[in-house]
């Protein structure tokens, strides 16, 4: 199988990861429910995961950094969290349903939201910014890259519109946590919510949301903290107020694993690596005839291309690459429903391509020629 | 009382915090490990530093040089 569907989660992951989470299976007791010495290292694991996903996206303090089991867990506590009736948040087109849906719940509670427009090519105007401001307008919640298209959101020019008007500035870095540089205090992120098993390369059941500040967050689960046991309210530390019940140690120990590879292989590498893959796809996937493109190729990038072949439906063709050519892709709506309409791709889905570290020059030639004979 | 017989205590608010407190110690070879948390203290947290009482002046200077966050400081009987 030549596995192209890393934007959905990356399959092949460093052997470092696996032996974390094989490693913590067998020695990790519960974080922070003993002073035992098996309790007190998946305490250290859990908290060495926290410094270095610190680190990674330049996040102030070790303790901002939230574990969750999903970038969809994290968006929710942000989302649920912070906003009431009566506020007013702007988010766009790209979203996937992991933010889409979290504000449309709100809008039956009284919040409003607007959404930055995307054109044919799944790009924003960032001057409609202005004209979506109002005085109730409390954040911006927007995703790094659409999970569809590829294109990257120019985040310091939204950082600087929301430190312009004093708003929240909500990222969505679930496709580009670990593949593309992330500083929050120089894009002025207030919040960045990630997963962990994309291009992060660590387990399922990871992710989390990292703070700027102690921003007052309702949480969104109540439960066991392993402290304060008497208090009839979830604490009010951080992370602990946002992080009810047993953590995935196992999950966090291969999170910090990948991690760790990320910084030593160095993310500039990785990331030139999947371009260069997914580039290479790019050039010569638009020369076959019948196959249309979806996204801007000019700009910033994630390492995707989306596309369709002629008026074949894009899950029968993934099927058809998946049953002759062994190759996987991810078809039809990918969670996306507004980038659908404005790409015009309702009906018909769309086949991705996306591209990760350990996929090769010779998957791709594969690829093509499979797209070829399609 | 002689000093022997006494302990230097922090407890914490959080897990994390604790955390914190053991990276920062074992970073500045200052003494003490991580014990259950004497009931007596009233502590949030399950888990406490303990320390030989000559360490405590390091330990607290140590604390507000990072900026940690801590529940409070204790000296106790052994």
């Amino acid at each position: 199988m030549i596995y192209l569907d890393n934007a959905a989660t990356t399959l092949k992951k460093p052997p470092e990861v696996i032996r974390a989470v094989c490693h913590a299976m067998q020695h990790m007791g519960n974080s922070g429910r003993g002073a035992h010495s098996d309790s007190l290292d998946a305490s250290r694991e859990i908290y060495r995961a926290r410094r270095r996903l610190a680190a990674l996206f330049g996040c102030p303090r070790a303790d901002y950094v939230v574990f969750t089991s999903n970038a969809s867990e994290a968006l929710n506590i942000a989302i649920f969290g912070l906003f009431g009736p009566g506020d007013h948040v702007i988010s766009s087109d790209l979203e996937h349903n992991s933010v889409l849906r979290p504000l449309y719940a709100l809008e039956k509670r009284g919040t409003s939201a607007d959404f930055l427009r995307a054109d044919k090519n799944g790009c924003l105007d960032y001057e409609e910014l202005s004209a979506l401001l109002r005085p109730e307008t409390k954040a911006v919640v927007i995703t790094h890259a659409s999970n569809l298209t590829g294109n990257l959101t120019d985040i310091a020019r939204v950082g600087r519109f929301c430190r312009a008007h004093g708003l929240l500035f909500i990222l969505d870095a679930s496709q580009t946590a670990g593949s593309l540089p992330i500083d929050m205090e120089k894009d002025g992120i207030d919040v960045l919510c990630f997963t962990g098993h994309k291009s992060l390369m660590g387990p399922q059941g990871t992710g989390g949301l990292c703070l700027r500040e102690a921003l007052d967050i309702k949480p969104l689960k109540c439960g066991g903290s392993g402290v304060q046991s008497y208090l009839k309210e979830q604490p009010h530390e951080l992370p602990t107020r946002l992080e009810a019940g047993t953590l995935n140690g196992h999950g966090i120990a291969g999170l910090s694993a990948a991690v760790d590879f990320i910084e030593k292989t160095g993310i500039e590498k990785i990331h030139a690596h999947e371009m260069h893959l997914m580039r290479m796809f790019y050039e010569e996937a638009k020369k076959i005839p019948g196959i249309k493109i979806y996204g801007d190729f000019t700009g910033g990038r994630a390492p995707i291309v989306c596309l369709n072949c002629r008026d074949l439906s894009s899950g029968e063709a993934a099927d058809i690459l998946s049953r002759d050519y062994g190759i996987a892709v991810r078809a039809g709506a990918h969670c996306a429903p507004r980038m659908h309409q404005a790409l015009g791709t309702v009906k018909q889905g769309a086949i991705r391509f996306s591209f990760g570290f350990y996929n090769t020059e010779d998957e791709v030639k594969k690829a093509l020629d499979a797209l070829r004979s399609l | 009382m002689d000093k022997k017989d006494q302990r230097f205590i922090v407890t914490f608010h959080t897990t994390a915090e604790a955390m914190a407190l053991e990276d920062l110690c074992r970073a500045k070879n200052l003494k003490g490990r991580l014990i259950s948390a004497p009931r007596s203290l009233s502590p949030d947290c399950g888990i406490a530093w303990s320390a030989p009482p000559e360490e405590a002046g390091k330990i607290k200077a140590a604390v507000k040089a990072e900026g940690l966050e801590v529940h409070a400081f204790h000296i106790i009987e052994a």
